[in-house]
């Protein structure tokens, strides 16, 4: 392995174990995700009677959901511990080696990934215990495994934007409500085709996290739908553009300062 | 500055017996404190980092209860008649403990809401107090934009609002400017001269010395020595002479050679020391014998009784510095 | 010199908690745009859920949705208020409440007024926007009153739960301890369709969930059609007798220092 790579692998398994080690961090990731998907699955059960309704299980419709709830999560832990890495100027000390600079994100992004194919991995095992089908069958399995890896990278990179360019992590968690509101705003609860009132359909339907979830839910209760999947990758491939291109600037001005 | 007299009514003493405080882990910072300290003085509490000092503070203010012990402020018992004690005193403790998005007067009207005065009342008092400590201008602003002096003046305007009988200060003058520091001294002078007792904890001996009354020097939960500044320095008692040889070698001859008019004392770590039996008239007699043993000295010094000396006598440690006795 | 009663104490910590509320945007937007979105998203975004057999309700969803909206924005206002007085304690600000104040309740009181004035804003914030969405009321003004009344009660019942733990731990660290309950006991209820229409464990779970009555409560007075009514007042007015013994042990800890 080039010294580069080793480098960059050593901050993507710093990444990892931080996250790993840290109880109040762990904890939100597993629990409030599978817990909201208990309670909603449960709640919402109903809405299965619906006429239009794509399956009669409300579970394998609403896990999707999960994985983004928990990339979300993802975005605030990796925000903090830049942002904490920031103030105790280890981030500083960083820089003053040879490594790239981008390098220094990318470690902790990979770490990042890998955290979220983990984090997947449990999600689709509670879902399966708990009832989900999962109709894309074994093949489909990579495929939730790897898009929840990247959409955990992408949005460890919006939340590396922010701690880059605020350098706090007060500012990062401030911005948890305001992210959490796109999966609101979204067809989380129900597809899109059922939501009636005019202003929220136009809002799910510009809103990209919805075609994220979609994608997911795709997996489950279509096996292989091609044009959402397709929809689910692209969205995280514009995200990811967008986000890696607020890291670099971000970066610019915290090195330049630096 | 100037305060308004304040007019105290009925005991405004403290007396602690036997005061104890446990915390969880076995640490005991306070050991069994007996002290009194007497209506309208100024009373120093002594002692470096960690003695037990603030501790103290907390259980007379009623912030923390004792493990064991009794201790009476104003007359009343800190445990069973805690609301009345908190009528009875105020106090400027060492965290400012003041909230950022308030500005000063907001600070004032708050404290005084807290006491108990009318808005009318409250609001006079405020601008008084306010301009007392000199931070008039700067009322009106937010508290998160004041310098750590001004934080600390407005600390002490707030202990005030409500006219106390006693007044704690825990290390109030940490922290502060020379100027700020002696402009404090002087009103707490003047508190005390219109009958507040004061009780002043502070790890500055010069603090202690210069204001306090009596002292009361704490080390490791225990009241080590107590007194009037002059007599605690005087059962230490004599001056010392200090001499620094020039060639570090020397200092054992050095030694030696002061030997033959004191008792060996406290000194640096590259000189020696005596103290003197009889005053200073000794002085020039040590040069003339240094000079004839053909001893070159880079430093002669004369040492009158400190605090610091009282502390490194009964603790061994010197307060300033954390030197060991040698 | 008279000394602080403890209503002049509670008045004066009132006066300042506001005081700063209202000036701390990081604090006000959050809890003013929350309520908002989860109405939004709730009312907006689940209508169809009104199209299921057997949902019948006679103010409609968007009525329907504004209850729950209504009790959780009430006990989150109680419990965000706690976490100020947490964090008081963690800055040394409540040492110097703790000082000035002869009678300590006062402290305690004082922050119930401030739960109950930040819920008051909150209150009219989101009823006035249901109104403008079209929210249809079909209960009677008297209905109406109590409704608004049984939200206060669970503003108290929030504060009282929340402060209790704020006492004890003195620190902000233990937020998630004053949440975690809360949320769900919340969402363990008929949140999304009516009690008749979950199934499952949830729908033995919430029959036993005082939320439940508290939600149908609401339901009934702003329809008209007042449903456990009784109940859900007895509930409150019982859980804050309980919170307000678990708030003043609390302080006594806090006092201790224990």
């Amino acid at each position: 392995m080039s010294g580069h790579s080793e480098q960059v692998a050593v901050l993507a398994r710093r990444a990892m174990l931080k996250t790993l080690r840290q109880p109040f961090q762990l904890f939100p990731i597993i629990f409030f995700p599978l817990v909201l998907l208990g309670v909603n699955a449960s709640g919402l059960k109903a809405a299965v009677h619906l006429p239009g309704f794509p399956t009669d299980s409300y579970i394998s419709f609403a896990i999707a959901v999960a994985f983004i709830q928990g990339a979300m999560f993802s975005l605030i832990n990796t925000g903090t511990n830049l942002a904490e890495d920031i103030e105790t100027g280890f981030f500083s000390r960083l820089s003053l080696t040879p490594m790239h600079r981008i390098s220094l994100i990318a470690g902790m992004l990979i770490g990042v990934g890998a955290t979220g194919v983990m984090q997947s991995a449990v999600y689709m095992l509670i879902g399966l215990i708990f009832g989900a089908h999962f109709d894309a069958g074994l093949a489909g399995i990579p495929v939730v495994l790897v898009l929840g890896g990247l959409v955990a990278v992408v949005f460890g990179a919006i939340g590396c934007a922010v701690a880059l360019k605020t350098g706090s992590g007060e500012a990062v968690q401030g911005m948890f409500p305001l992210f959490f509101m796109f999966i609101f705003l979204s067809s989380s609860s129900l597809p899109r085709n059922l939501l009636k009132t005019g202003w929220f359909h136009a809002v799910a339907t510009w809103n990209p996290v919805s075609y994220l979830i979609e994608g997911f839910r795709s997996l489950y209760i279509f096996g292989w739908d091609g044009p959402a999947l397709v929809r689910a990758f692209a969205v995280t491939f514009g995200l990811g553009v967008a986000a890696f291109a607020a890291v670099s600037w971000a970066m610019n001005s915290r090195m330049q300062r630096t | 500055m100037i305060f308004l007299s304040v007019v105290p009514e009925g005991d405004n003493g403290i007396t602690v017996e036997g005061l104890v405080r446990d915390f969880k882990g076995g640490v005991r910072a306070v050991d069994g404190i007996d002290l009194a300290v007497a209506p309208g003085e100024i009373y120093g509490f002594l002692g470096p980092n960690g003695a037990g000092k603030s501790t103290t503070v907390l259980i007379l203010t009623t912030l923390l209860p004792p493990t064991a012990g009794s201790a009476h402020v104003a007359g009343l018992d800190v445990v069973k008649d805690g609301p009345l004690v908190r009528r009875a005193i105020g106090a400027s403790l060492q965290e400012s403990a003041l909230d950022p998005y308030l500005t000063g007067s907001e600070h004032m009207r708050l404290q005084a809401a807290l006491h108990g005065l009318g808005r009318t009342e409250g609001q006079r008092r405020g601008v008084e107090l306010l301009e007392r400590v000199g931070l008039t201008e700067a009322a009106e602003r937010k508290v998160g934009g004041y310098s750590g002096g001004m934080k600390r003046r407005l600390d002490l305007a707030l202990a005030l609002v409500h006219r106390p009988r006693l007044l704690f200060l825990d290390e109030p003058t940490t922290g502060l400017d020379p100027q700020s520091r002696a402009a404090l001294w002087e009103e707490v002078r003047r508190l005390a001269g219109d009958g507040v007792t004061v009780f002043l904890t502070t790890q500055y001996l010069e603090e202690a010395d210069v204001l306090a009354n009596r002292v009361g020097i704490i080390d490791g939960g225990k009241i080590v020595a107590e007194g009037t500044p002059a007599e605690l320095k005087a059962a230490i008692g004599r001056p010392s002479v200090e001499a620094i040889p020039a060639d570090p070698r020397e200092r054992e001859r050095l030694a030696a050679a002061l030997e033959r008019f004191g008792e060996p004392a406290a000194a640096s770590p590259n000189g020696a020391a005596v103290r003197l039996p009889a005053g200073v008239g000794d002085l020039a007699e040590i040069v003339r014998a240094l000079d004839s043993e053909g001893l070159a000295i880079a430093d002669l010094r004369l040492h009158q009784p400190t605090l610091d000396d009282v502390f490194l006598e009964k603790t061994g440690r010197s307060l300033e510095g954390g030197g060991e006795k040698q | 010199m008279s000394a602080g009663t403890t209503m002049q104490v509670a008045r004066a910590i009132a006066w300042r908690s506001i005081h700063t509320y209202v000036r701390r945007l990081d604090l006000l937007i959050p809890s003013l745009a929350f309520p908002l979105i989860f109405f939004a998203s709730f009312a907006g975004g689940l209508s169809a859920l009104s199209d299921i057999p057997g949902f019948t309700f006679p103010a409609g969803y968007t009525a329907f949705q504004f209850v729950f909206v209504l009790c959780q924005s009430a006990l989150f206002a109680g419990l965000f208020t706690a976490f100020s007085l947490a964090f008081d304690f963690e800055t040394g600000f409540m040492r110097r409440l703790m000082l000035a104040a002869e009678n300590r309740r006062g402290i305690a009181l004082g922050y119930a007024f401030v739960a109950l004035t930040r819920a008051a804003i909150t209150l009219a914030l989101i009823t006035t926007v249901a109104l403008i969405s079209g929210m249809r009321i079909t209960g009677g003004a008297g209905e109406i009153v109590a409704l608004y009344l049984l939200g206060f009660l669970l503003v108290l019942v929030g504060y009282g739960w929340a402060a209790g733990i704020a006492f004890r731990f003195r620190t902000i660290q233990a937020g998630p301890l004053m949440q975690t309950p809360v949320f769900l006991i919340l969402f363990l209820a008929p949140v999304y369709v009516p009690l008749e229409l979950l199934e499952g464990w949830i729908h033995t779970v919430a029959s036993f969930n005082p939320s439940t009555a508290f939600l149908q409560a609401g339901r009934g007075l702003i329809a008209g059609v007042p449903h456990d009514t009784a109940l859900a007042f007895g509930c409150a007015l019982g859980l804050i007798a309980v919170f307000t013994v678990w708030t003043l042990t609390g302080l006594r800890r806090a006092e201790a220092q224990r």
